[in-house]
């Protein structure tokens, strides 16, 4: 066996898995969508339709939402870490990144211990204070899991970024706030950008979160859901699959090009 | 130490995101050994509510660890040949097979989950047995196998050592066993860890391939978070944390040795 022949075998269970199991599929799945009542005019329902414009709109509030305060809260808080050690710093990082591969549902559930009905904000405020199973309950839950996501990425850049530049800004007499808006923030902006696409992206494909907490909201993954198990409209569960995996993925795609690393989507 | 009005609040946001991540999380493993949670702690600890949850849910517990093990070893049979493929010819052939194979990073599990259920829901045999759960966890966890080890690979000069060994002799087959392997051990723990931590935690796909005889953990779990008294959805998160918070400090440690390797 030439070395040519000997490569080209270790590739092959590659093909063969992905050409069955991802790329049919994703075929059969565009296919699907063009095989409802409307044709391919279904790509245009969900524009034309209010109860799917509606979810496409609110997915996007609720995740641009995520990712602008995940992006302010990891980002001071990765700039912290990095910049500074104490004692119990590692033990901070790891309350913060740990979270990173707990599935979606059970953090859905945690939110429901802290706003459920028997969760901890109504036992301790006065009056009844729940939360949990409205749009502040999701936002909270995708918020979880894109802390740890953002601050990886954030983290990464600020270990890479010269301190020695900070230092000659100061020296030249610039303010704190001077010197995090014309040094810092440009030397993070791509993986800023990066880590946002990151959270935007997962926000938007959350399942697991939006099964436990969005029984009553129209997030996309939900409809989806609910178009295919309840009204077995598979063409539309199809399409809308379609359109929102590749947002997710250009985002990811942008992502990668910036930063040079994805975290795993998913929650 | 703290002294500037500036790290002060820094200090205060990055607390109050630990707390934010942290409570949640204690109180889920208070509740799961508490007798009665509506009435607090005061009520005893007990670990009835952890074994009402083996009784129930063993057997998705079982299939979960199962499931992680077979994938563990589909990943590498189909990962480790395709990295060392991968890093012997860089091109943008290459390139674009893996930006193929790293979609399912970046489509949700849901879409991949109608898309499979589409081409093979009608195939009664494979949808109702468990290897239709396992190819949507291969399919999820294969990406991290490969970049994991590409990454190592891509970082030695694996031409030279192979020229080498090839001058004395030795076969492609040798030269992969005798030198790819070992070099790349350290992205092939990393993989591997990376993929058993999430094939036990997989829920998107999961939740759409399942059978109702076929659970797996995260499965159970929102099956117990829907229809379960608050102690025992608790007692079994508590379990799931046991079993994927090690996993999961292993992964990064191992993630952690592997990138220091591929600088």
């Amino acid at each position: 066996m030439t070395n040519r022949h000997f490569v080209l075998a270790c590739l092959t269970p590659l093909l063969i898995f992905s050409l069955a199991f991802l790329a049919l599929p994703l075929v059969r799945l565009f296919l699907a969508s063009g095989e409802g009542e409307a044709g391919w005019a279904i790509y245009l329902d969900i524009l034309r339709k209010p109860r799917y414009l509606e979810t496409l709109v609110l997915t996007v509030l609720v995740s641009l939402a995520t990712t602008f305060t995940a992006l302010a809260i990891s980002t001071t808080a990765g700039m912290f870490l990095s910049r500074n050690q104490f004692r119990g710093r590692g033990m901070l990082l790891s309350i913060m990144t740990l979270p990173l591969a707990f599935p979606g549902v059970v953090i859905g559930f945690l939110i429901i211990l802290l706003g459920g009905r028997q969760g901890l904000i109504n036992q301790i405020t006065p009056g009844h204070v729940v939360f949990a199973y409205s749009v502040v309950g999701l936002f909270l839950g995708y918020l979880y899991f894109s802390i740890p996501r953002v601050l990886l990425t954030v983290m990464a850049a600020a270990e890479k970024l010269d301190p020695a530049l900070e230092e000659a800004a100061r020296t030249l007499g610039a303010s704190p706030y001077r010197v995090v808006i014309d040094v810092i923030m440009p030397g993070l902006m791509p993986s800023l950008i990066a880590a946002g696409a990151i959270a935007f992206a997962t926000a938007m494909g959350a399942f697991g979160t939006a099964f436990t907490l969005a029984t009553n909201i129209d997030v996309l993954p939900m409809v989806i859901y609910t178009e295919f198990t309840l009204s077995a409209n598979i063409a539309m569960a199809a399409a809308l699959s379609i359109v929102l995996g590749i947002v997710t993925w250009i985002l990811l795609l942008i992502a990668r090009s910036l930063s040079g690393t994805t975290v795993a989507a998913g929650g | 130490m703290f002294r500037s009005k500036t790290k002060l609040l820094q200090l205060s946001v990055t607390l109050t995101a630990c707390a934010f991540l942290l409570i949640p999380t204690i109180m889920s493993v208070l509740a799961g050994v508490t007798a009665n949670y509506f009435q607090g702690i005061s009520s005893g600890l007990t670990f009835k509510w952890v074994y009402q949850v083996w009784e129930l849910y063993a057997d998705s517990i079982f299939l979960s660890l199962w499931i992680a093990f077979a994938c563990l070893i589909s990943t590498l049979i189909i990962g480790l040949p395709a990295a060392y493929g991968l890093a012997r010819h860089p091109g943008w052939l290459s390139r674009v097979l893996e930006e193929f194979i790293s979609l399912p990073l970046a489509v949700p599990g849901l879409a991949l989950a109608l898309a499979l259920l589409q081409l093979y829901g009608s195939m009664k045999g494979f949808r109702a047995s468990w290897t239709f759960i396992l190819v949507g966890h291969v399919l999820y966890t294969l990406p991290f196998m490969v970049r994991s080890i590409l990454a190592v690979l891509a970082a030695i000069d694996l031409k030279t050592l192979e020229e080498g060994a090839a001058s004395l002799g030795a076969s492609p087959w040798q030269r992969f066993r005798d030198i790819v392997v070992p070099n790349a051990m350290p992205g092939i723990l990393a993989g591997a860890l990376t993929v058993v931590t999430l094939s036990i935690g997989e829920f998107n796909l999961t939740w759409m391939l399942h059978t109702p005889y076929l659970k797996t953990l995260p499965v159970g779990l929102a099956d117990s978070y829907a229809s379960m008294r608050l102690e025992v959805a608790s007692a079994y998160t508590l379990v799931f944390f046991v079993l994927i918070v090690p996993l999961l400090m292993a992964m990064q440690w191992a993630s952690a040795r592997a990138q220091r390797i591929a600088q």
